[in-house]
Formats: C-alpha cells, sequence, structure tokens
C-alpha cells in the first residue's frame, strides 16, 4: 500500500478513468475504439487501483468468481446475438433498420447518431464486458500469486 | 554437418519464399481489389455506422472477432487455472 497521497488521487482519477473508458465502449460505432481498446482503458484504471492499494485490499472488492461470471455473461452475449440472426446467416446484422439501434446515418462523413450501427454498439458492450472482467482477473490473479496472497 | 547443411537449404529456401512474396505483393495505394471501394462506399448504408474499421471489424469480418475473443478467454481460463493449481500443490506439498 503507497501513501496516503497516492490512495486519495487513484480514488479521485478511477471514476474519470471508468467514465473516460464507457465512453469508448458506449461510442464504438461512431469514433475510434471499440470494445477491446475501451475496455483496457478501464482495466488501466483498475491496474492503477492496485498498485495505489495493496491486492489484498483490492481482493475485498473485486471477487474473482464475480469476474468471471462477468467475461462469460460477456461471451455468451456475444454469441447470443451471433445466433439471434441465424435465420439469414451466421453474424447477420438483423438490427438494421428495426426501431433499436436502427437508424441509417447519411452516406458520406457526419456528427452520427448514437441509435445507429444494428447490433454493433450491442457487440462493444459485450465484447468490453468480456475485456474488463477478464483482463482484471488475469492481472489481479497474477498481483495476488506474486505476493502470496490466497486465490479465490 | 549434415544437420547444418540441411538448415542451410531449409532457411534459403524460406527466405526465397519470403522475398518472393514481398516482391508479388501489389504496390501501396493501388488496389486492384473491388472489395475495399465496396466496404466504404457500402458500409454505412448497410451496416448504419458512421465508424466504418468498427463496421469491418464487428460486421463484415465477425467471424475474426469471434477468434479474437476465443483467445482472450482461452488466455484467462489458462492463466487463473496455472495459478490456482501451483498454489494448491504449494499447499498440499
Amino acid at each position: 500500500m503507497l501513501s496516503k497521497i497516492v490512495r486519495t488521487a487513484a480514488n479521485q482519477l478511477i471514476v474519470f478513468i471508468v467514465i473516460f473508458g464507457l465512453y469508448v465502449i458506449a461510442h464504438g460505432h461512431l469514433t475510434p475504439g471499440g470494445g477491446f481498446q475501451g475496455g483496457a482503458v478501464i482495466v488501466s484504471g483498475v491496474v492503477m487501483l492496485l498498485v495505489a492499494f495493496s491486492s489484498k485490499e483490492l481482493k475485498k472488492s473485486l471477487r474473482e468468481r464475480t469476474l468471471s461470471i462477468m467475461e462469460s455473461s460477456g461471451a455468451l452475449i456475444f454469441i447470443g446475438l451471433a445466433f439471434a440472426g441465424i435465420g439469414i446467416a451466421f453474424f447477420y446484422n438483423f438490427l438494421v433498420g428495426t426501431p433499436i439501434f436502427g437508424r441509417i446515418p447519411a452516406t458520406g462523413p457526419g456528427p452520427g447518431d448514437i441509435w445507429t450501427g444494428g447490433f454493433i454498439p450491442l457487440m462493444n458492450l459485450a465484447v468490453g464486458l468480456k475485456v474488463v472482467a477478464g483482463l482484471s482477473a488475469v492481472v489481479l490473479a497474477m498481483a495476488l500469486f506474486s505476493s502470496g496472497e490466497e486465490i479465490e | 554437418m549434415k544437420r547444418q547443411v540441411t538448415g542451410l537449404i531449409v532457411l534459403l529456401v524460406v527466405v526465397a519464399f519470403l522475398v518472393l512474396g514481398v516482391m508479388l505483393i501489389h504496390p501501396f495505394g493501388y488496389p486492384p481489389s473491388a472489395m475495399d471501394d465496396y466496404i466504404i462506399e457500402n458500409a454505412q448504408e448497410q451496416t448504419g455506422s458512421n465508424n466504418v474499421v468498427t463496421s469491418v471489424v464487428f460486421d463484415y469480418r465477425l467471424v475474426d472477432t469471434l477468434g479474437e475473443a476465443t483467445i482472450l478467454f482461452t488466455a484467462v481460463t489458462g492463466v487463473l487455472l496455472l495459478l490456482r493449481a501451483s498454489k494448491r500443490r504449494e499447499e498440499s506439498s
């Protein structure tokens, strides 16, 4: 555990890091980024917490069982969305044209609209959930292992 | 000596294939394929996504993303399995 200054700064910064990561995930179909990139941003915040506080402290709030469930549910949403359009093709973008995320933007450059993209935003959310949970579990397990703590 | 000669021959063959592959690649900025033009023109109305890179990664080439997600899943499973097993063995010994 580092000094109180570092811990307080990390406590304040984690909010902005998580918000930025969620922004990158949620706007994956409009701006550069997506599920993988935004998930990596959030996991960098988790690593900051891991450095500022010890892995022993972080283990109390980040349970590895919860992280495993989150990762598996992300993978299941991904595969479920892939199978949802199987009437036409595997991985068919069945949401284009429907009221849910179905608006079609004008061809060419433009500011964009959050309700576009078909199932791409949902896929981004699923992949983001998967990356956040999976990489946090890996980082936490490695930190716990190297400090001799018990992994549960 | 024999192993060195065999290794040299294998090395020469591999280098020849690599050099041939680099020489046969089409020149930069000269796409004879119609596919990239097709994606640039039709991605927005077919997938509804303003970010064409995302529309390629998450729509046209989604099977590749599925493989990527599978790699991540396998890596996480492997790390957790390995660290837990080594921890248990330390306790039992």
